[in-house]
């Protein structure tokens, strides 16, 4: 809402407070103002000239060069090039010395060839919004009415020495979206009363309800509806000041009629419609609900389409208005009209929303009936209007209101408890202070000498209806800076993480700290990008929004790898061809169609590697990240959250992923091998599809890990007696693989056998193609006393011969 | 015999000057005192002398045994400090290469403010509770005072996949379904953090996806006061202990009396600067007393408790915190952004 203070100054008295610390007052009264615009924009020796003569330049066809009376005693000399100046007319003239908006100063000045005294302006060098002004008005020179006196300054014609508040406001406080609404505001924060405008109609012999009728048939949707008659209106432009006022407003001057009624809903908040009311079938109002297949052309000249929903204006039979939306182009008020019907309504403001909705239309009218209008408002805005019509456009106000309107609620009373009040605020607001706060709002109020405050709400701050709504208005206009700070008082609490969120925050320091950079990505995706990395997810289908932005992010993802290689080509296309990242967050299950219960989401982790491993430096060679760079990462994390022992690793076939270099991660669990998730590179044709060099990822279902996951420490006593260590390498098959060697070593050595490790794997030439050669590290050792060698040579020859047996292994020697 | 040995000393210092490397010294040691040394050829005259002679001479002997072997020690220490200088010198690096330097990555700043803020409150003793992205029309608006068709629902545009399911517009529905799990016991003191999505064309200072951390405490006697102490405590600890707050009335439909809240401006400490438009303060919260029909629809007698709730933006923090920019670098990940982010 945007209050002209020299507008508001008419309802109520300013003086002593400028327009900026009016701005603070009502900014820290809760209604923020987002800036204060000073109308003038600077503008100086800007006056009101009467072109006198006009006569082409002797070299310039496109220049005129006018004599104009500014007001000075002496006429001025003045060169013009826009097309529509003309001899007779009222302009606005820059006085040399005059400063424009944006700093522009007039000096005396030669064109080509020709002395020009000054400059004739346009709107747009006066610094005004031209897409306010009528149309006519845009281009060329600003050409005044005739009334206004040559040598008068500009800023005075245009009343454009003021200043414009713009209010943001809160969806409670639609009360502001009037002048007067903000006058009760600027009243209830300065102690200073406000000024109702005159609504005085004068009687007339000619008696409304002759011309003109009113039936609701469907009074759900509209509790009120009354209408005025007033004939032989003149339509032409509305005065200077109240085109002066409407632009400060952002509202577009039209003509008298229209101008009064959105002057009247900007004073009031009540929007009005003027209907051409010889256009109306038999002055005939019936306000319903449209029928199937009814169309209206609306005043933008638009066909609508109309569902049973929407609410009318019908004559009785045929549509000429969507309530509180727009009227019908069939009953405009145009140049011709002669007599009009004027409407004030209440309409429900659920409809009109979901109408103006619907229809891509919201206008001033409609905002206002959405948050609901004042009841006790719409028939003095009736009468506000009619009176202006009848002062600006000659017409005659019919005698009488025509009207259909159940019981007017004017007021809601309100109960709070004094004690409530000052413990609820933890203040100690007196009764006095208290009542000259109702006072101020202009609430009636009536202690009853104990604990109850009975408050009289008008209907206008529709807002207030309970006992915490009159706290709130007291503590805004007490200060909410007045309200000391406590501590809490009551039982203390313990703050602490959840077990999954302890773990999750244990996981980013623990990956940080392996060198990899958290990211956090988009939930919404393209549907093509849910088909990928769905091994965790079993059967799903993406879940879709119903109005997505755009396509790219139409659905909710169903895992985080795909997301990570977007990141990874957009780094890679930057430059930054070393990727380690990793993502924790939900991704999104369903196996429904549509929708009808929340979808499952499950936390995860995933993680990406690409590039190198590790930067040449002076001393160093760039390593390229491989598949166990990946694979240690888990293996790490799994010991951090005491797995290590219930994972292990399958050689797994996953879409998306390298069919010989993927591994499927499998818990052991009281289920059984439980997949938890995976760690691949990514297939040759999806990298070269996603810009990328050769890539790790993996993801983990973290809800698992929540579940199993072992903090607990059991200390393990150092040993005491020495270990023998024995390494033997073995040439075996290249498909065995090590998982399966290490596990018959382990069966096969027994409790004895500490640790096993492999420490090197060889394949070339010389062993055959199909072979590969294993180097094993064994060490042994017995807790309560010192193994002999023999044994050792004993239970070692064992597993050598175990694995020549099983894998057909030959032991190198 | 005494001359003799006196000779020998003599002879064996000036040759010992002489000598200038570890082998020759050896070399001066053998021939002197070795087994089949000079000094033993002299001594082995000992037999011949008389018994009175015989201490005398043997003090003697000894007397040169020890002077030489005391210079032999001496050069021998003076050759190893040598050879050790000759070391350090040779092995000396040029320590101003670069090191092998460790991997450091980084957590994203938004899971870094998330965590500070959550730590915050978790030494005030509150706990974090935590709900879906993905929510019923009822959780996210209804039970929040917000009815369908409530003018206050422009204020958050939302994205809707069903009629009746849609990502949460806020973190506010898992306060109602702590409220509800609770079942009527207070105290309750919780923050919930997550990710909440609006309808909003991006820009520096918009985005689609953002993250909200929320707090809800109830119990009997909650004043407004207690809301201001705890939030005067919160940002005291997050942006410093010459930080202050002012509440600004606003309008939230889910509490009443709402107030935004400002903080000193973290730039400029309040003087005026560009970020703060010269007021000196920054608008970081949203905040009031939990609306009566909040309380209800949670299972509460507002006659018998009362609360306080508040809902900040971790993107609006770590952008002041950081001094960001645009918010969509928080989104895009570019590594060279987000390697900043390191440090402790």
């Amino acid at each position: 809402m945007k209050v002209s203070y020299r507008w508001l100054s008419d309802y109520i008295d300013l003086a002593g407070i400028e327009a900026g610390d009016l701005a603070e007052q009502i900014t820290r009264g809760g209604i923020e103002v987002d800036g204060v615009e000073s109308l003038d924009k600077g503008v100086t020796k800007v006056v009101v000239g009467y072109v006198t003569s006009k006569e082409k330049h002797p070299d310039a066809d496109k220049l005129n060069v006018c004599k104009v009376d500014a007001g000075l005693g002496e006429e001025l000399q003045i060169v013009c090039g826009a097309k529509n100046v003309d001899a007779g007319q009222k302009v606005p003239v820059a006085l040399v010395g005059a400063e424009l908006p944006g700093g522009l100063k007039i000096k005396r000045a030669k064109l080509r060839g020709v002395e020009s005294q000054g400059m004739i302006c346009s709107a747009k060098e006066l610094g005004l919004n031209d897409k306010l002004l009528p149309k006519e008005q845009q281009e060329g020179i600003l050409v005044l009415p005739e009334s206004v006196e040559a040598g008068v300054p500009i800023e005075e014609v245009l009343g454009i020495r003021d200043e414009v508040l713009e209010l943001d406001l809160t969806p409670n406080r639609s009360d502001c979206l009037s002048m007067l609404g903000v006058a009760y505001e600027v009243g209830a924060l300065t102690g200073r009363p406000v000024k109702l405008p005159d609504t005085t109609v004068a009687s007339a012999a000619l008696k409304a309800a002759d011309h003109i009728s009113v039936t609701i048939g469907s009074p759900e949707h509209c509790s009120m509806y009354t209408a005025r008659y007033i004939k032989g209106v003149k339509v032409g432009p509305s005065p200077q000041w109240m085109q002066n006022r409407l632009m400060a407003a952002g509202i577009r001057p039209i003509n008298n009629i229209v101008d009064i009624t959105n002057y009247v809903m900007l004073e009031y908040g009540q929007p009005l419609h003027a209907f051409d009311a010889d256009k109306i079938d038999g002055g005939r109002i019936d306000v319903r609900l449209a029928r199937e297949g009814e169309t209206l052309v609306t005043l933008d000249d638009q066909e609508r389409k109309l569902e049973p929903h929407m609410l009318l204006i019908t004559d009785g039979g045929k549509p000429i208005g969507l309530a509180g939306v727009m009227g019908g182009a069939n009953s405009e008020v145009t140049e011709q009209t002669v007599n009009i019907l004027l409407e004030s309504a209440k309409f429900d403001g659920a409809t009109i929303r979901r109408t103006s909705r619907q229809l891509g239309l919201r206008s001033e009218a409609s905002i206002r009936f959405e948050k609901g209008v004042d009841a006790a408002r719409v028939v003095p805005a009736l009468d506000r209007a009619s009176a202006l019509i009848a002062r600006y456009t000659d017409g005659l106000v019919a005698d009488g209101i025509v009207e259909v309107s159940g019981e007017i609620q004017t007021y809601t009373d309100v109960e709070v408890s004094y004690g409530k009040l000052n413990r609820y605020l933890g203040t100690e607001l007196s009764t006095l202070e208290l009542r000259t706060i109702f006072d101020r709002l202009g609430f009636e109020n009536e202690f009853d000498g104990k604990d109850s405050f009975k408050v009289r709400v008008p209907s206008r701050r529709g807002d207030i209806t309970r006992d915490v709504d009159l706290i709130e208005e007291a503590a805004r206009l007490y200060g909410y800076d007045a309200i000391p700070t406590t501590p809490i008082e009551g039982p203390t609490t313990p703050g602490a993480l959840t077990r999954p969120q302890q773990i999750r925050r244990e996981l980013r320091k623990r990956l940080a700290d392996a060198g990899l950079n958290e990211v956090i990505t988009y939930s919404f995706t393209h549907p093509e990008r849910t088909d990928l990395f769905v091994h965790l997810s079993g059967e799903t289908k993406p879940v879709r929004l119903a109005m997505p932005m755009s396509e790219d992010r139409s659905v909710l993802r169903t895992g985080l790898v795909p997301n990570l290689l977007e990141i990874a080509a957009y780094n890679r296309n930057r430059k930054n061809e070393d990727a380690a990242i990793f993502e924790i967050g939900s991704v999104f299950l369903t196996d429904e169609e549509t929708l009808t219960r929340l979808p499952q989401e499950k936390q995860r982790l995933a993680g990406l590697l690409t590039g190198s491993r590790t930067t040449a430096l002076w001393n160093r060679k760039a390593e390229p990240v491989d598949f166990f760079d990946a694979k240690g990462v888990l293996e790490m994390l799994f010991a951090v959250l005491g797995l290590e022992n219930r994972i292990s690793y399958e050689a797994a076939a996953l879409e998306q992923l390298h069919p010989g270099r993927t591994a499927a991660v499998m818990l052991q669990t009281e289920r059984g091998g439980e997949r938890i998730g995976y760690v691949g590179q990514l297939h040759p044709e999806l990298q070269r599809a996603e810009d990328l060099a050769d890539t790790y990822v993996f993801e983990l279902d973290l809800e698992q890990v929540y579940e199993h996951a072992d903090s607990s420490i059991a200390y393990q006593a150092l040993p005491r007696y020495p270990a023998i260590q024995r390494d033997i390498a073995v040439v075996l098959d290249r498909g065995i693989e090590a998982g399966s060697l290490l596990a018959l070593i382990r069966e096969t050595a027994g409790e004895l056998l500490e640790s096993v490790r492999v420490f090197d794997v060889y394949t070339g030439e010389r062993l055959g193609a199909d072979k590969k050669s294993v180097a094993v590290s064994l060490v042994y050792r017995h807790a309560e006393r010192t193994l002999t060698d023999e044994e050792v040579t004993e239970l070692h020859a064992k597993v050598v011969s175990q694995l020549e047996q099983s894998f057909q292994a030959e032991l190198r020697k | 015999m005494k001359e003799r040995l006196e000779e020998l000393r003599d002879e064996v210092l000036q040759v010992l000057e002489q000598v200038n490397d570890p082998q020759q010294l050896n070399d001066v040691r053998v021939k002197y005192l070795g087994k089949k040394g000079a000094l033993t050829e002299v001594l082995r005259g000992m037999g011949s002398l008389s018994a009175e002679e015989r201490p005398v001479i043997g003090q003697v002997a000894n007397d040169v045994r020890s002077a030489i072997e005391a210079v032999i020690e001496a050069k021998q220490q003076q050759f190893q400090q040598q050879e050790t200088e000759r070391r350090l010198q040779q092995e000396t690096i040029d320590v101003t290469l670069p090191g092998r330097r460790l991997p450091a990555g980084a957590v994203h700043p938004l899971s870094k403010v998330q965590q500070e803020i959550e730590d915050v409150f978790i030494g005030m003793g509150y706990s974090i509770a935590e709900g879906p992205e993905v929510e019923t029309d009822y959780y996210n608006f209804e039970a929040l005072n917000l009815p369908k068709d409530h003018p206050a629902r422009d204020m958050q545009d939302s994205f809707y996949i069903t009629e009746d399911i849609l990502m949460r517009t806020h973190t506010s529905p898992v306060q109602v379904r702590t409220m509800k799990a609770m079942n009527g016991k207070t105290p309750v003191k919780i923050i919930c953090p997550g990710r909440v999505y609006r309808r909003d064309d991006d820009d520096a200072t918009h985005s689609f996806q953002f993250n909200q951390i929320e707090g809800l405490v109830i119990g009997k006697n909650i004043r407004m006061s207690d809301l201001k102490g705890t939030l005067l405590q919160f940002v005291q600890e997050l942006f410093g202990k010459q930080t202050q707050i002012r509440l600004r009335p606003s309008f939230f439909p889910f509490t009443e009396p709402s107030a935004e809240v400002d903080v000193t401006c973290v730039q400029c400490g309040g003087h005026g600067c560009r970020m703060c438009k010269q007021s000196g303060w920054l608008e970081i919260l949203g905040c009031g007393m939990v609306h009566p029909r909040v309380l209800e629809m949670g299972g509460y007698d507002p006659n018998e408790v009362s609360g306080f709730a508040f809902g900040l933006g971790v993107e609006r923090i770590a952008l002041l915190k950081y001094g960001i920019d645009d918010i969509r670098a928080f989104y895009t990940n570019d590594l060279r952004f987000l390697s900043q982010f390191a440090r402790m």
